[in-house]
């Protein structure tokens, strides 16, 4: 389920935007790596999850306002390719402030422990996540359906000519709408932490994820990345038992599947 | 052929005559670098055919990459111990990959294109890095010796470094003279047309998916030679070869160039080594420096150092515009 | 009837989702003769043009080309029978140069598409005819211009000259004079009649401009709101009273004639 919320954060960039955030997945782990540090800090989950994720989306005011913003009206490729190389920059970054080492967060203790289920032990984190992922989906998708803002988002998705007609202020909202998807990011990244450890990697690995689910569940729809997101959960878990060595690649697979039956994916719009 | 290309060729033309003195003047380390400066630069070379003339970003060049090298790899294994044999598997492989991938992704495009390139590389990375009973898994494929060339009746002993550096300098510029000729030829003046605008091809009756099919097998051949000669330079195939982030190096070799001239990416190929020599001497944290390179390059310099360098010896040559 | 039919339209319709485009559009086109299609804004001009080229497929209805049913066959292979168009939006190779943008459509009719060895500087026979194509339309001389440093009346001609490249049968005019201001578009007007005249091309062409519809056109087909209004001789469309009733219920005066 952190799955959705990055890919939540990655489709609605690109639904309203345009652009294809390679660096998605290094503000995931940003978002990780600062929840750690207050937690170092401070002693306190609940501190890194609230701070972590609105200082990450800070940043990516600044990358955004300084260094996407000149290029909106070239060619897509130089936006991915921006995207690429803030992406090398980040995964780097954290190497450079933390090192290369992987870290542990603990879980706080309410959400700590195991649980009895059926035959096996859960840990109690993991069913917070399992729970909160839902949550989440229907607050972001009462957020846009019954807010101001939501719906100007929306809107804007779906028509930018449009809304720029009717007033909306596209470069702030630009901005907001990428601060919002590195909130998300960040928020998946936090929410992370105790659950995967912490190290380097973890942006790159979920990038390429979050890419095919955006892509299956259609670029710039938000159920679509619920769906991807589910479908792509539920792979990964039945591939692992019934095809291992394929495993690997059914991401791929399906990615190739969708792109070259319905492009748009499952509930994408205009192409 | 236009005053950019010619003022290009003078300066290769140089550029190879230095090359051919070079393992007989520089440190065998130097020759070694060298060596895989020019396999890097003849995959970053087919990558901008794709990309620069034909405007198609692809992140899934590396799978053809990995691929010529590990058909290379498994000829000398299992078959004849013929060094010409090992290079033909590993063009013919990957040109007959990407000719069946090609079809599938010239289909798609812009940024679809790019993704689903991706994605079919990641497939033959799965490939390599889980049949091991073929590929030797995540470990690569070794266990080979690098035979003999037979060439015009001698046998030259390819564990000297320098041979091995002339053999790889030989073909390289063979593939550059044979990227030359296509992107001069009526083939080459549709695909740029087609990067320009593919609707009108379609309405000057040109099929657009089959030329940027013959595009993409000549890209993925190209790369395929590359990876060959990769492969038998580091005396294994690994799976990263064919990984998107090795994609990525060609991509990021290409814009260090620049696209939009003809040796860019071979020049970025060279300034991408240089760069992470001089850099990792001072820290481990390269790609820190090279993702901010491409930030400002993308944002302040998008034609590239080469192309950026003869932009601005153009104009100071011909004088200020009318 | 002995004469030939070199497009043939029959009862052509073409929806979009709901909405329909046409509706049982049937017009017979004869080789040499200079035809127009007219109608107010919103009739279905351009999607009658995208049919018949090969853009999109008819809803229902056929179409054919010098006697061949062309309704499924993609854009490429109508210009490969003869078939092409130019576009109301200026639709050419902007980093391209002038030459280059003529020598395009000349590869592939010369079915050098992959011809990838050999250079193109090594082709002079197709660059004089793409030299010759441009003196034509009144582009000599600016053979190594880039185009998109051109102006746009001269970018116009471009179009023309890219279709001309083809040694077409057919060519469906896209409002060819479309942003022109009087001078270009009398320029526009004698070169449609020319080449018109002077080669094997038929035109149709599709325009707002009355003044060029009825200076040119041996036979002006009427489309309004999707479906053929009439048809006649410049004289019998003049004096039709739908057709003026269509032009904003006002005298075709009004709309320039």
């Amino acid at each position: 389920m952190l799955l959705f919320l990055i890919s939540m954060g990655l489709t609605t960039v690109f639904g309203v935007m345009g652009v294809l955030n390679f660096a998605h997945g290094s503000l995931f782990m940003l978002g990780a790596y600062f929840c750690m540090q207050f937690v170092r800090w401070v002693g306190s989950f609940w501190v890194g999850l609230l701070v972590g994720p609105p200082i990450v989306a800070v940043l990516s005011i600044l990358i955004e306002r300084y260094l996407l913003r000149p290029l909106y009206g070239r060619d897509v490729s130089f936006q991915l390719l921006l995207t690429f190389g803030i992406m090398l920059f980040l995964d780097d970054g954290v190497r450079l402030i933390w090192g290369a080492a992987y870290h542990l967060v603990n879980p706080p203790d309410i959400l700590s422990g195991v649980i009895p289920f059926f035959s096996q032990t859960y840990p109690v984190y993991r069913l917070f996540l399992v729970l909160l992922g839902p949550l989440l989906g229907i607050a972001l998708w009462a957020f846009f359906t019954f807010t101001r803002w939501g719906k100007i988002l929306r809107a804007a998705a779906m028509d930018r000519q449009m809304a720029e007609i009717i007033g909306v202020r596209v470069p702030v909202l630009f901005t907001a709408v990428f601060a919002f998807g590195a909130w998300l990011a960040a928020l998946g990244g936090a929410l992370a932490a105790p659950h995967q450890s912490v190290g380097p990697a973890m942006g790159e690995r979920i990038i390429i994820e979050s890419f095919i689910v955006v892509v299956i569940g259609g670029m710039g729809s938000f159920p679509g990345a619920f769906v991807g997101a589910l479908i792509l959960g539920l792979m990964n878990s039945f591939g692992t038992t019934l095809v291992p060595d394929l495993q690997m690649a059914l991401p791929y697979i399906l990615l190739a599947v969708v792109l070259l039956t319905r492009p748009r994916g499952i509930f994408g719009g205009e192409a | 052929m236009n005053t950019l290309l010619r003022r290009q060729l003078i300066m290769g033309g140089v550029i190879l005559a230095a090359l051919l003195a070079a393992p007989f003047v520089l440190p065998m380390y130097w020759v070694i670098v060298l060596t895989e400066i020019l396999t890097m630069s003849l995959f970053a070379l087919s990558f901008n055919l794709l990309f620069g003339y034909a405007g198609l970003l692809s992140f899934g060049q590396a799978g053809f990459f990995g691929a010529g090298g590990y058909f290379a790899v498994l000829t000398l294994i299992h078959g004849p111990q013929s060094l010409w044999a090992a290079l033909a598997a590993g063009l013919l492989g990957a040109a007959l990959l990407a000719l069946v991938i090609g079809w599938f992704c010239v289909r798609l495009d812009e940024i679809y294109f790019a993704i689903l390139t991706l994605g079919f590389g990641m497939m033959l990375f799965t490939v390599a890095h889980n049949w091991r009973t073929v590929t030797g898994g995540s470990d690569g494929l070794g266990g080979f010796t690098v035979p003999e060339m037979s060439l015009l009746g001698f046998q030259v002993n390819l564990f000297n470094p320098k041979n091995f550096y002339l053999l790889v300098l030989f073909l390289v510029v063979l593939g550059v003279l044979l990227l030359l000729r296509v992107v001069q030829s009526p083939f080459g003046l549709l695909l740029k047309a087609t990067r320009e605008n593919s609707n009108r091809v379609s309405f000057v009756g040109a099929n657009v998916r089959s030329v940027r099919l013959f595009a993409f097998v000549l890209a993925g051949a190209l790369a395929g030679i590359g990876g060959a000669l990769f492969a038998l330079f580091n005396r294994i195939a690994s799976p990263e070869m064919l990984h998107w982030s090795f994609s990525g190096k060609a991509v990021l070799m290409t814009i260090l160039g620049g696209s939009g001239v003809f040796l860019g990416p071979a020049a970025g190929a060279a300034i991408f080594f240089v760069l992470e020599h001089v850099i990792t001497a001072y820290t481990t944290n390269w790609m820190l420096f090279l993702g901010a390179i491409l930030v400002v390059l993308v944002l302040a310099f998008p034609k590239g150092v080469l192309g950026s360098l003869l932009g601005l010896y153009a104009r100071r040559w011909k004088g200020p515009k009318p | 009837m002995t004469e030939q039919i070199l497009l043939e339209v029959q009862k052509v319709s073409r929806s979009f989702g709901k909405f329909q485009a046409l509706r049982n559009v049937s017009l017979r086109i004869q080789p040499g003769r200079l035809c127009a299609l007219i109608g107010p804004n919103g009739a279905g001009k351009t999607t009658f043009y995208n049919v018949v080229s090969g853009r999109y497929r008819p809803t229902s209805g056929r179409v054919f080309f010098e006697g061949r049913n062309i309704a499924r066959a993609p854009a490429h292979r109508l210009v490969g029978m003869g078939l092409l168009r130019s576009f109301q939006i200026t639709n050419i190779f902007p980093a391209l140069t002038v030459l280059e943008n003529v020598l395009v459509p000349l590869v592939v009719h010369h079915g050098s598409s992959f011809a990838c060895f050999g250079s193109i500087g090594r082709r002079p026979d197709l660059a004089e005819e793409a030299e010759q194509i441009l003196s034509r339309v009144g582009l000599a001389g600016q053979s190594h211009r880039v185009v998109s440093t051109l102006a746009y009346g001269d970018k116009r001609l471009i179009e023309i000259a890219i279709v001309l490249a083809r040694r077409p049968r057919l060519v469906l005019l896209d409002e060819p004079t479309a942003g022109m201001n009087p001078e270009e578009t009398d320029r526009m007007i004698r070169l449609i009649r020319d080449l018109s005249e002077r080669s094997d091309t038929t035109f149709f062409i599709t325009e707002h401009d009355m003044k060029v519809v009825f200076s040119v056109a041996e036979k002006i087909f009427v489309l309004n709101q999707g479906e053929m209004l009439a048809e006649g001789t410049p004289e019998e469309i003049r004096a039709n009273p739908e057709v003026k009733r269509a032009y904003l219920g006002g005298s075709l005066d009004a709309a320039g004639i």
